[in-house]
Order: structure tokens, then C-alpha cells, then sequence
């Protein structure tokens, strides 16, 4: 089991009387797409600007990938707040090639690698232009590229796809699988559930500054769930054949039910194929994230 | 070290080749030369009005030799009032001066009439007075048989030269103290722009971030206060460079429009003492002053005082560019809350000006003297107390004492810019800028 890129220890931290983070602790495994997740105020925010070292904790430690978090780590890590923001009157070239500087790289590099991005995206022809002359969206292509030019060990994103477009967003997303897929670990930060399915392997729900719940998605929708199943069948049920499950919805067709243990599913499914019913689908149903979210927070 | 380097060269860079820096830097020196040049014009301009005045010297008080103006002609004539006013189209005059007979020597007034049917402007008002002035003191003379060289030797001009005590102190002319002044003020005026214009302009730059968002970029590569500090520098440098090209350009634009259009400043003072009131100087005396001035010019310390006015420049430039940018950090989205903020800034700035003129009459007195050590009038006051030669031990104690504030405040600055800003939406006093120099890092 290699060491974790992350490993948050006890983190405690206040604001006057407000307990933003406390006592949090959580492990975020290399190479991975983790889910920081959490409703507003749940103190996500707090804790991500104590991994970038923008604030100190109170109490607790950080570790990133084994070292104490110290200030030679923000050049390993990428941070994209959720407020964006770049120098509007900034040419884009130039201000790319600033804060690329800004987290170590010399002024050739910085410029070789902004450029081989902006041409994976398609808009070379933006370095002359100033950041206020581009559209929302471009601002946010702009901005994910100076989160990553630096290729850190960990990337953080906070709300990454918020205010992006369909296309921007697969855009996007497809670019976290491939910077997964060459060995940065990702931590994506959001309160919108549906989009943490697609992508994340692993999360931790925070809630009012505490660690709810955290692990392997499979894991946790495995821990959550119900035995929920769903049919879908041509044919008459006949009568006696629920009696075991606790039918949940029926209508013609289709019928969804819950059973007491995971095997009775296999049980009506086969008396139903005994009984001559065409089934044409069969499935599990797991409990959604944002459920899950719900159940957790409530 | 080299992060700060960098955001250094950046706030340098974005503001120094921004157009409208440019056009101000160099605009402004043309500006003056343009004033200075479209001034001495108007001054030399001579209305293209003439006038043709006949005269009626009634006393014979003109010995006709009145000599004419450019534009402005005189003619005797015996013909009597009543006929050239009846004719008065007829003839070609603009206006009929009678100049009645005078009954009484002795009297300090006398009255005459000018006719015409145009009010006599100013200036030919002006003109037609004195030259009469001048004709009833010569007839006077003549008529009281006085000697007029005896009263030449009345009118004696005293003229003022200071001498040190010892021989080792420097010499002072009589022109010190005005070039002193000039010196002094013009410095203290540099200062109060200076701080106003580029301590504004680090605030904004704050503010600017903190509504665009990109300090939150920002600090998660840097520590805030090499932000601020970087800032701050870069701004500065900004400053510099204006002034600099300033007092460059400024002189050469001044020194090529007299050459070009051939005004010079002795011709000005000329036209000026020519005007009603104005003392009467010697045009040679004018020379003569000018000399003097650039010589005094000359022999002032500068190797004293210019190191010294760009320590009191930077000092109070750091001093209040700081708290600016901490009083920038804590504006919200908001601008109208925070502007009271700028309040406790600006007060001293304006009376340390208000100082400063009271400082240039006299350099030495309490006033002077302690609030151009005291920190926060220093930068502005010090400077323009420099060119009366201070004693060193008060300009020593002001370096210290400015040095060790400016630091401070940097540093004080620094821990309310890093809370200010990530703060938004709280309502902002001085009060809670006070407890965020507290909070921990």
C-alpha cells in the first residue's frame, strides 16, 4: 500500500468563536481522484487553505506525500480557488508565464509548457490577448492551465465546472482522467454529488467541520445501501411471487422492490424466469452520493 | 527572494508600459513648457488696439516731448475742446486728454479729462496716468525751483546682507532664504503628491485584487506580505521613474521653449514692473539677481541634501504606501464602506503640508523642528528644511526615527493585509483592524 499523497492528522482551526475544522482527519491514497465533499459552510474551504498553506491550522498536522507541510510545498501543489479570479488588464501569455514563475518554473520552461497546453486546447491564438477581452469560460481554461503547468504531486479543485459550459466541462473532466492517469493525485472539491459519481474513487463528506464519512465510493454505496432492486419484465406477475420482498413501486412492466437480504433478489428473479416472465433487466439499485449526502447531514 | 524579485518586476512592468502612464509622464512636462511658453507670450503681447490721443495741455505742463507708445500717439493740438468734440468723427483721434492748468503746486492731486467714446482700457489708462505723473513732476521741479539731483539722493534702496558669526559658517546672501523656500516647498509638494498619487495607487491595486479574486491564486504560491511588500516596491519604483523623468525633462522642455520663442525671463519681470504697483526694479538689477540666484542655487549642499531628500522620498513613501495597503486589504467589494478607512491616513499627510509651508518662513522654530522629526510629518517637512542647512543631530534623529517607523509599519501593515485579504463581506472599523494584527498565523 504506498503512502498516502495527503494525510490530514487531527486539523483544528477557529475563527474568533466559529469552529471552522474540528478535529479532522482523513487520507487521501496517491494517484487518485478524491472527493473532498461537504455542504456550504461545512468548513471544505478552511481545510483546502490549510493544505496550500494559505492559513496555519490551530492544532493538528499535514503531511504531504510523508513531508510536514512546510513552505517549499506550494510548488507541488495546484489550487483552484472557487472564486476565480486572473489580472484582467494581463496579456494571457504573460500572466501564465508569471504565475508559472510564481510556483518555480524558470521563464523557458514556464513558456514551453504553457504553450504545448494552450495548443492541447485549442487557443494559441489567445497568448496576445488580454485575460478581460476573453469570455467567461476562456477565463476558466485559462485558469485551469495555470493550475496545472507547474505539474504538481497534488492538484486541488474547488467547484472546477462551476459557470463552464457542457463542452467545457468534458473538457475538463477528461483532463483530470488523463493527469490521473499520469500520476497526479486530485482533490475535487464540491458540494454538487452527481458530478463527484462520475469521477471520484474515493471521498470524505465533511459536515459542520467534522469528517462524516469517508472511503471508496463502491464502498460507501455499498455501506448505504438499501437492497433496492430494479425489473423490468414483459408478462403478468403472478400472484404470491412478492410476498418475501417489499415492493417499493410496481406499474406495468416494471417493479421495484426490496428485499431483506441481497440473495432473495436472486430468488424472485429466478422464480420469475420460472413463471415464464421475459426479464429484461435486472439491476441493483445503489444509493446516490447526493442521498447518501443527505441521509448523512440531516 | 527571487519571488518577490519577480512580483517586483511585474507591478513594475504592467504599470510602466501601460499607456496611460506614458501619456501622463510625458505629457506633463510639455504641459509646462506649453504654460510657460503661452504665459510669457501673454506677457509680452501688446494690444494691436492703437490709439490716437489729442491732448489739450491747458497748464503747458508738457514740454512735447512726450514720447509715443507702440500704438499709442499723442498729438498737441490748440484747437479747443468744444470743437473736437462736436467734430469728433471728423477727426482721427480716439480720445481728447485735457490736462487743466494746475492752481495750486502744493497740491498732491490734480484731475484730467479724457473724452472719448470708448472707456480708455487699463493699460492706457495706466499709461496715460503715469506719463502725466511723470510730466507734473518735472514741472513741479521747474516751478519750486528744486534741484533734481538732490532728490534723486532721497530715495535711497537698502539692501540687506547677512554675515555669520564665525568664519567657519557658510555665507549667506540675501537670496538665501527665498531660494531656501523655493527649494524647501517644492520638495514638500513632490512628497504630499507622491504619497497621495502612488500610496493611492498600491491601496487600489489591493483592492483590485481582492474584487478580481486573483489574490487567493496568489497566496497559494507566495506568502501575503511578499504580495504586499512586492507591491509596494514595484509601485514605488513606478514613482521614481515618473519623478525622475520629470526632473529631467521638465528643465530641458522650460530651458528650449525660452531659446525657441525667444522669451526670456528678465523680459518678463519687465513687462511685469510695468504695470501699475510693481516695485521698481532695475532691469540691470533683474540680471543681476538671476546670477545671483543660480549661483546660490549652485552653492546649496546638494551632496547633502539630495542623498537625503531620497532617503525622506523612500521612508515615507514605505511609511504610508504601507497603510494604505492594509487599509485596502480590508475594503470589501464595497468601496463606499471602506473609504473612511483612507481618513486616518490622509490627516497627517495634509497637515504635515500645511507644516511644511509654515516650516519654509521659519525653519527653526519648534514647530519646524519637531515635526520634522516626528515620523509621520517627517518625509514631508525634513525635506524642505534641508536646503536651510538644519543642525545634523535633528536630521540624524529624523532618519532614525523615520527608518525604524517606516519598518514597523511595513511589518504592522503586513499582518492586517494577510487577514484583510481572504475577509469579505464583514463590516470593516478600525477596531477590527486592530485585532487582526493579532490573529495568529
Amino acid at each position: 500500500m504506498s503512502k498516502p499523497i495527503l494525510d490530514i492528522q487531527n486539523i483544528v482551526k477557529t475563527y474568533e468563536k466559529h469552529v471552522a475544522v474540528n478535529d479532522v482527519s482523513f487520507e487521501v491514497p496517491a494517484g487518485s481522484i478524491f472527493g473532498l465533499l461537504g455542504p456550504n459552510g461545512a468548513g471544505k474551504t478552511s481545510l483546502i487553505r490549510i493544505i496550500t498553506t494559505i492559513t496555519r491550522a490551530d492544532k493538528g498536522t499535514v503531511f504531504l506525500d510523508g513531508e510536514r507541510l512546510n513552505s517549499r510545498h506550494p510548488e507541488e501543489i495546484g489550487y483552484m480557488p472557487e472564486e476565480r479570479g486572473l489580472y484582467r488588464k494581463m496579456k494571457v501569455g504573460e500572466h501564465l508565464t508569471y504565475l508559472a514563475r510564481l510556483k518555480g518554473l524558470s521563464a523557458t520552461e514556464a513558456k514551453t509548457k504553457i504553450s504545448d497546453w494552450m495548443e492541447k486546447f485549442g487557443i494559441q491564438d489567445w497568448w496576445g490577448k488580454k485575460v478581460e477581452e476573453l469570455s467567461k469560460g476562456m477565463q476558466q481554461k485559462i485558469q485551469f492551465i495555470a493550475t496545472v503547468v507547474h505539474e504538481p504531486k497534488l492538484l486541488i479543485l474547488d467547484e472546477p465546472f462551476s459557470g463552464l459550459d457542457p463542452v467545457n466541462t468534458n473538457l475538463i473532466k477528461d483532463e483530470i482522467h488523463s493527469l490521473r492517469d499520469k500520476g497526479m493525485s486530485i482533490i475535487f472539491s464540491t458540494h454538487r454529488m452527481e458530478q463527484v459519481e462520475e469521477i471520484c474513487e474515493h471521498i470524505v463528506l465533511i459536515n459542520k467541520g467534522e469528517n462524516v464519512l469517508e472511503g471508496k465510493v463502491s464502498d460507501v454505496k455499498d455501506r448505504f445501501k438499501q437492497n433496492l432492486y430494479e425489473l423490468t419484465y414483459e408478462g403478468e406477475l403472478p400472484d404470491g411471487l412478492l410476498e418475501q420482498a417489499t415492493v417499493i413501486s410496481q406499474q406495468p412492466g416494471r417493479l421495484t422492490v426490496q428485499v431483506a437480504e441481497e440473495a432473495e433478489s436472486n430468488a424472485l428473479l429466478r422464480a420469475m424466469l420460472d413463471r415464464g416472465i421475459f426479464v429484461k433487466r435486472f439491476q441493483e439499485i445503489l444509493p446516490t452520493l447526493n442521498e447518501i449526502f443527505i441521509r448523512q447531514v440531516n | 527572494m527571487d519571488k518577490l524579485w519577480l512580483i517586483i518586476k511585474r507591478e513594475y512592468l504592467t504599470r510602466v508600459t501601460r499607456r496611460s502612464f506614458i501619456l501622463a509622464t510625458l505629457l506633463t512636462p510639455l504641459a509646462f513648457g506649453l504654460f510657460f511658453v503661452v504665459a510669457g507670450l501673454i506677457f509680452q503681447y501688446e494690444s494691436d488696439d492703437s490709439r490716437r490721443i489729442a491732448i489739450i495741455d491747458e497748464g503747458d505742463i508738457f514740454d512735447r516731448s512726450i514720447k509715443d507708445e507702440e500704438n499709442l500717439y499723442f498729438k498737441f493740438v490748440d484747437t479747443d475742446l468744444e470743437t473736437l468734440r462736436q467734430n469728433f468723427d471728423d477727426f482721427d483721434y480716439d480720445g481728447i486728454l485735457v490736462v487743466p492748468e494746475v492752481k495750486d503746486v502744493m497740491s498732491t492731486r490734480h484731475t484730467v479729462y479724457y473724452y472719448a467714446d470708448k472707456q480708455p482700457t487699463l493699460d492706457i489708462e495706466a499709461l496715460i496716468r503715469d506719463r502725466v505723473r511723470g510730466q507734473m513732476r518735472d514741472f513741479k521741479i521747474d516751478a519750486l525751483q528744486l534741484d533734481p539731483q538732490q532728490l534723486e539722493a532721497l530715495d535711497t534702496r537698502i539692501e540687506l546682507e547677512p554675515e555669520p558669526i564665525d568664519d567657519e559658517s557658510t555665507d549667506a546672501s540675501k537670496l538665501t532664504g527665498a531660494i531656501a523656500a523655493g527649494i524647501g516647498g517644492l520638495m514638500g509638494i513632490i512628497m504630499y503628491i507622491v504619497v497621495f498619487i502612488y500610496g493611492m495607487m498600491v491601496m487600489r491595486s489591493v483592492m483590485e485584487e481582492k474584487t478580481s479574486r486573483i489574490v487567493e491564486v496568489m497566496i497559494s504560491s507566495v506568502r501575503p506580505f511578499q504580495l504586499m511588500l512586492g507591491k509596494i516596491v514595484g509601485v514605488g519604483a513606478v514613482g521614481l521613474t515618473q519623478v525622475a523623468i520629470w526632473a529631467i525633462l521638465i528643465p530641458i522642455i522650460i530651458l528650449v521653449s525660452s531659446l525657441l520663442f525667444g522669451i526670456d525671463s528678465s523680459a518678463q519681470m519687465e513687462m511685469a514692473q510695468q504695470q501699475p504697483g510693481a516695485a521698481t526694479l532695475n532691469p540691470e538689477d533683474t540680471e543681476a539677481m538671476v546670477a545671483l540666484a543660480i549661483e546660490e542655487f549652485q552653492s546649496l549642499n546638494w551632496w547633502v541634501i539630495l542623498p537625503m531628500f531620497i532617503f525622506f522620498f523612500l521612508g515615507g513613501y514605505f511609511l504610508y504606501a504601507s497603510l494604505f495597503a492594509a487599509v485596502g486589504s480590508a475594503m470589501g467589494d464595497d468601496l463606499g464602506e471602506g473609504q473612511s478607512l483612507t481618513i486616518p491616513i490622509t490627516i497627517p499627510v495634509i497637515l504635515a503640508f500645511y507644516i511644511m509651508i509654515v516650516a519654509i518662513q521659519a525653519p527653526n522654530s519648534s514647530l519646524a523642528v519637531w515635526s520634522s522629526i516626528f515620523p509621520l510629518f517627517s518625509p514631508i517637512v525634513m525635506p524642505a528644511r534641508l536646503a536651510f542647512s538644519p543642525p545634523f543631530w535633528e536630521v540624524a534623529l529624523s532618519v532614525v526615527l523615520l527608518a525604524g517607523t517606516a519598518i514597523f509599519f511595513v511589518w504592522l501593515s503586513g499582518r492586517i493585509y494577510r487577514v484583510g485579504i481572504l475577509m469579505y463581506g464583514k463590516k470593516v472599523t478600525l477596531r477590527e483592524l486592530g485585532k487582526w494584527m493579532f490573529y495568529k498565523d
